[in-house]
């Protein structure tokens, strides 16, 4: 019987699992449960150009939708339904529509929500995820409206920076002392914050929302901000309550082998988002990489996983993907490989960090004395693309160390 | 198998260069060059590059 293989998250990281898989097992029967109604869109441009495009009238919304291989009625898509439990002894996926899904395999790809703050009060306070959130967002962003952006973490710097662009006044509270600071350490960070605020951001550090109040934000400062639009960007959290009492580490995501099977049942794997797996390039520890290229790199690896053993075989031992994440500030293009954020010092390899944003700038992140990662700040991407491959090297070669 | 890439999209990421080095590349002057008829043997790194590419520029026509 050929298996049945269930995927719960129809993002990226379901879309490219649903390929993978039909590529490694055709006769596999794939269903793909997603809990939004639309098809798979790419969400990295929401807080970007199709944000301009919203707010501009001009939505161009087939932009992102994700180009993909899956020929008409090769799955199952259930679009507009959420996995609300399971039963992994009985191998059965319930859904809120009260479907219930019997599984050989089973892909988790349910990815993140945000992180809401605490503090109670009726405004309209948004979130950026998804095309939703997108759209609601995008109906408040007037120009000349003030608005506050809780958290200078990517999303709200990249937000940030399309606010100022489409006219908006725009105020940014961050309880770290620099922007992006666990990503870019405390020095690109600092740079990066003279640079917001050079592009007319009001970047605000080391202040932490202790309440809301007439259309107003309380700061630990004492201090109120008032705001027509008040957007809440502090970070994600996995959606994995649909797979409590599976057996499963669901401490932090979906804690996974190399070959992303999760810990407790060899019938689930994790991608993308939620999945927390060991790295070879860096070292034994799991962890969860909330990055674009992720979710196709893990989607591969779980479908070569569930193919070896469908054959009986063992699955490959080891998982090396390099890591790499981009952003775009205020015109600056920002583009990493590896894993900057597990350095502990920075050399700078081209460019001054003091001119940001006036010439390219390239650095190189090390550990213990290491190169873990590089990020190119402005760089250009041939530039680029040699350093990746030298990081990439060593990397292995400090590995097979 | 015939590609294409959608340049009022591309925003040179370059991770094509990587996912199919002998298929795209960066010509002296930093764009993107590319062979627009390549062999079938390539499909899966081509399939890569599509997958890769963050703007989703890539176009493969049968």
């Amino acid at each position: 019987m050929p298996p049945r293989v269930l995927i719960i998250g129809a993002s990226l990281a379901g879309l490219r699992s649903a390929e993978a898989v039909l590529a490694a097992l055709p006769d596999a029967q794939v269903t793909l449960v997603g809990d939004e109604v639309h098809l798979p869109y790419n969400r990295p441009p929401l807080s970007k150009e199709a944000l301009v495009g919203l707010v501009s009238g001009k939505p161009e919304l087939d932009k992102i939708a994700l180009r993909h291989r899956l020929a008409d009625g090769a799955v199952t898509w259930r679009l507009g339904c959420r996995a609300v439990s399971i039963d992994a002894g009985q191998r059965v996926v319930q859904l809120n529509d009260g479907t219930a899904l019997p599984y050989d395999w089973l892909i988790a790809a349910t990815g993140l929500r945000p992180r809401r703050l605490a503090q109670p009060g009726a405004e309209a306070r948004h979130v950026l995820r998804s095309l939703d959130d997108a759209r609601r967002l995008a109906a408040a962003m007037r120009p000349g409206a003030r608005m506050l952006v809780v958290g200078a973490g990517f999303i709200g710097c990249e937000l940030a920076a399309t606010a100022v662009k489409l006219g908006l006044s725009v105020t940014v509270i961050e309880p770290q002392a620099q922007p992006m600071l666990a990503a870019l350490g405390p020095r690109v960070a600092e740079a990066m914050s003279g640079f917001h605020r050079a592009q007319g951001v009001d970047l605000r550090c080391g202040l932490s929302v202790t309440g809301f109040a007439d259309g107003a934000l309380l700061l630990s400062d004492g201090s109120r901000i008032g705001a027509e639009v008040i957007v809440e960007a502090t970070g994600s959290l996995p959606n994995v309550d649909w797979l409590q009492g599976s057996g499963l580490d669901l401490s932090n995501g979906v804690l996974c082998d190399a070959g992303l099977t999760a810990q407790g049942s060899d019938r689930i794997l994790a991608v993308g988002d939620v999945a927390r797996f060991p790295n070879a390039l860096f070292d034994a520890v799991p962890r969860r990489v909330e990055h674009w290229s992720i979710p196709g790199l893990t989607a591969r690896r779980a479908a070569e996983t569930i193919a070896a053993r469908v054959a009986g075989a063992e699955p490959p031992a080891r998982f090396a993907p390099l890591p790499s994440f981009w952003s775009d500030q205020h015109g600056l293009r920002l583009q990493s490989f590896g894993a900057p954020g597990l350095g502990d010092d920075i050399r700078v390899l081209e460019g001054d960090l003091a001119t940001l944003g006036q010439t390219p700038c390239l650095i190189e992140y090390r550990r213990a004395g290491r190169p873990v990662g590089i990020l190119g700040l402005g760089a250009a991407p041939a530039a680029l693309a040699q350093q990746r491959a030298r990081l990439e090297q060593t990397l292995n070669e400090t590995v097979a160390a | 198998m015939k590609l294409h890439v959608d340049m009022s999209i591309c925003l040179l990421h370059g991770q094509c260069v990587i996912a199919a080095p002998q298929v795209f590349s960066f010509n002296a002057d930093g764009g993107l060059v590319w062979l627009a008829d390549c062999d079938e043997s390539l499909r899966a790194d081509v399939e890569a590059a599509a997958d890769a590419c963050p703007e989703q520029a890539i176009v493969i026509d049968g």
